[in-house]
């Protein structure tokens, strides 16, 4: 009896994205296929980790992932230049979280300062994030945009409350967006019209659906991203064919996976395996089901699922 | 693929006799095709007729259950491609590995290993399901001692022979009699014997093709000798397995193509167990029933039963958390008291930011059908007076000395209602958004 393999090919694909400028510069998207198909279709570029990198020193970090940059963390530059240099970091995603009003409430304008220092030091593509704050971010990532003018970065994050100061700002200086809601594909459908509405273009548009850690919500993630990835391809949505965003090490390091001892519960084995298991797990998951850019933390973790990607290509 | 009600009919004895209760042939057909009737309920059907609407009538992936008793796993079943479709039906075994070049202790170690894999998450147990025991000595007394280990030390552990010997299969398979054991590695030159074997022992057989093309020409030859059947198309690399495991979906649900109606069987094993639990992510999201592993880490473990539990979840269930008062970390009586609603998000991300903070807190969740706190304020399902009526029914006042509760920011404007109807309590705001709680409850700390 033989076989004939039930490809599957869609009339509908997602944009290509590109983030950054030169030799660097990284391209997302651009496939036919859901994540890693290319059996059966065009799937031309692999999914890209950033590391994440803060304005501020990583003081509310598990320890295991503050020591991995201790000595770098103090300064977002030096930090910066760590990842890429000594990490091998293909983007940048820098995270204003010192401009929160609880850590420190850093001004707009020194936030600029910090992006415009981090974009000259390093030659990858930088993410700019706000501290998701939705008041502060609308202020923050206005001077953020400005100080990123010509370097191509992706800024984030738009959501419903403030998307209108920072779609404004990334228009303005040429940048490439993130949208974000609340694992919801309807909401986010609607968020990504309004954007489009203010004169947007679909296509410099990057969609984040709300990461969530292993245990803690990720089939919500999964799923999501499984049906806007599936209405892009099938039904050729172009409203949801933007690349998708996992901001992954955010939700990770902070559950009691990545954090309780192993002498409290020994069940669970060796808090250093399972703190960089839980971020690889989550972030590998999340790439099946359809993430083109996760933004990660510990070193070990992206080299696993960078190993992962190398499989599924080879 | 099933059959219509009119094909149907044409296989019964149309004598309208009304023995199954129905008027006549045809009204039992209807009902068979609907599912709402069993071919059992006809005394005069023929056997063939019986074989042929078995065929038709069974699940696009054929169920198999390995080992008996309290351990016992289904695996197969399953009927979409995307978990939002539908609930995944059997969650896949996770196995584990073990060489008969072990020792007998270092196999025993592995053994118990397996035996004490199991937690509790979410009011599941969840535990390694099974033992892969491998021959990779080559030879059939080693595969055989192992066996009688396992058999002895761990009665209840379904198990996977592993082997490509007949005689070493026998051999390795007595202990298991009747067990619903699998015996894995039919190939295109041993697979009567196997079958055979496998039969013999009531055990599954497990194919080991080296592509889907021979896996397919494999399970046509083998079902007429032994019904329950496992594949390994040969994919080991990750890339490899997501298209075999893809392609034999498809077929299997959306062609209806019989000879690759089977489970998947997945080996992940890899010399570095980052790199293993990894690629293991793979085939739990895409479609393995069973996965052999190399490592056993409790780490490992861990994470890969909370995806497998994460995938597997009904997807339609509403997301929501029952009401109660929880504890994060262990509050004496002046630790703060915190309230949201029960979207079982809401709570992940408060209670997430909760444990953050280390500050030890009670944490009450309304019944808000399931909304998040706004979107429940503005519903009334998050209310003054369903606080307060909450608060009273819980008997917290008996358990703490401060007679304080933090409302999420959002619902400031609830502060004063609140206070009127809960007497001698004092209500104060917290922050808005549950990032902002490590902060706060420091601040207070
Ligand atoms: S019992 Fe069988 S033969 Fe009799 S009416 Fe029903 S289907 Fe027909």
């Amino acid at each position: 009896m033989s076989f004939a393999p039930p490809k599957e090919t869609w009339s509908g694909k997602t944009f290509e994205i590109t983030i950054g400028n030169g030799a660097k510069a990284v391209k997302i998207g651009g496939e036919n296929v859901f994540s890693f198909h290319g059996f059966e279709g065009n799937y031309p570029n692999r999914p890209v980790i950033a590391y994440e990198v803060q304005d501020i020193p990583p003081d509310d970090w598990p320890q295991m992932v503050k020591d991995v940059y201790a000595g770098v963390s103090a300064d977002p530059v030096t930090w910066a230049k760590h990842c890429v240099e000594k990490l091998g970091a293909k983007a940048i995603a820098l995270r204003l979280a010192g401009t929160h009003p609880d850590k420190g409430d850093i001004s707009a304008d020194q936030a600029a300062e910090t992006v415009k220092k981090v974009s000259s030091a390093v030659d990858v593509p930088l993410i700019i994030l706000g501290s998701n704050h939705a008041e502060k971010d609308s202020v923050v990532l206005v001077k953020a945009a400005e100080a990123a003018k010509g370097t191509n970065a992706l800024l984030g994050k738009a959501q419903e409350a403030n998307y209108k100061t920072i779609v404004a700002a990334a228009l303005a200086n040429d940048l490439k967006l993130i949208a974000m809601s609340e694992l919801d594909i309807n909401l986010s459908k609607q968020l990504n019209i309004l954007i489009t509405q203010m004169g947007f273009d679909k296509e410099r548009l990057v969609t984040d659906p709300m990461s969530s850690a292993l245990s803690y919500g990720l089939e919500y993630t999964y799923s999501v991203m499984e049906r806007i990835k599936l209405a892009a391809l099938a039904q050729n949505d172009a409203v949801l064919q933007g690349p998708m965003l996992a901001d992954v090490g955010m939700y990770v390091w902070k559950v009691k996976e990545t954090q309780a001892l192993e002498a409290d519960l020994p069940q669970w084995g060796n808090l250093k395996d399972r703190g960089v298991a839980w971020e690889a797990v989550t972030t590998t998951s999340l790439l099946v089901a359809g993430t083109n850019l996760a933004i990660m933390r510990h070193p070990d973790a992206v080299a696993a699922v960078e190993k992962f990607i190398a499989e599924m290509e080879g | 693929m099933a059959l219509t009600g009119v094909e149907i009919f044409k296989l019964l004895p149309k004598t309208n006799c009304k023995k199954c209760g129905q008027p006549t042939c045809l009204a039992f057909a209807m009902k068979l095709a609907q599912r709402q009737a069993s071919i059992d309920q006809c005394p005069d059907v023929s056997e063939e007729a019986k074989q042929k609407l078995g065929e038709a009538s069974a699940p696009p992936i054929r169920p198999i259950t390995l080992g008996t008793g309290a351990r016992a796993v289904k695996i197969g079943e399953e009927t979409v491609l995307f978990r939002h479709e539908k609930k995944f039906v059997n969650p896949c075994a996770i196995s584990v590995k073990i060489s008969d070049n072990l020792s007998q202790a270092d196999a025993g170690k592995v053994i118990a290993g397996i035996m004490e894999s199991e937690i509790d998450r979410v009011g599941q147990k969840l535990r390694v399901d099974a033992a892969f025991l491998s021959n990779d000595s080559g030879d059939a007394s080693k595969l055989a001692a192992l066996a009688s280990l396992v058999a002895s030390k761990a009665p209840e552990l379904p198990v996977i022979i592993s082997t490509t010997s007949p005689d070493a299969a026998e051999a390795a398979l007595k202990p298991f009699a009747g067990k619903n054991a699998v015996l894995y590695g039919a190939n295109k030159d041993n697979l009567e014997a196997m079958a055979q074997k496998a039969k013999d022992a009531k055990a599954a057989l497990a194919i080991a093709a080296s592509s889907l093309d021979e896996a397919a020409e494999l399970t046509e030859k083998a079902k007429a000798i032994v019904p329950d059947l496992i594949m390994d198309s040969g994919a080991r690399k990750a890339g490899e397995m997501l298209r075999d495991n893809t392609y034999v979906r498809r077929a299997a649900i959306k062609k209806g193509f019989k000879p690759l109606g089977y489970p998947v069987i997945n080996f992940v094993g890899r010399g570095d167990s980052m790199l293993e639990t990894v690629v293991a992510v793979l085939s739990v999201t895409k479609y393995a029933s069973i996965i052999v592993l190399d490592h056993l880490e409790k780490w490992q473990s861990l994470a890969l039963f909370s995806l497998r539990q994460n995938i597997y979840t009904d997807p339609q269930v509403p997301m929501q958390v029952q009401q109660n008062i929880y504890k994060v970390g262990d509050p004496g009586p002046k630790a703060p008291f915190l309230i949201t609603t029960n979207f079982s998000l809401t709570y992940f991300i408060v209670s997430g930011e909760v444990e953050n903070s280390k500050v030890p807190c009670r944490l009450a969740v309304l019944d808000s059908e399931g909304l998040s706190v706004l979107t429940a304020w503005a519903a009334g399902k998050f209310t003054a007076s369903k606080i307060a009526q909450f608060i009273k029914e819980s008997g917290i006042e008996a358990e703490i000395e401060n007679k304080e509760l933090i409302i999420p920011g959002y619902v400031a404007i609830l502060s004063g209602a609140i206070e009127d109807k809960l007497e001698g309590w004092k209500i104060t705001v917290g922050p808005r958004e549950a990032n902002g709680l490590p902060a706060f409850l420091k601040s207070r700390a």
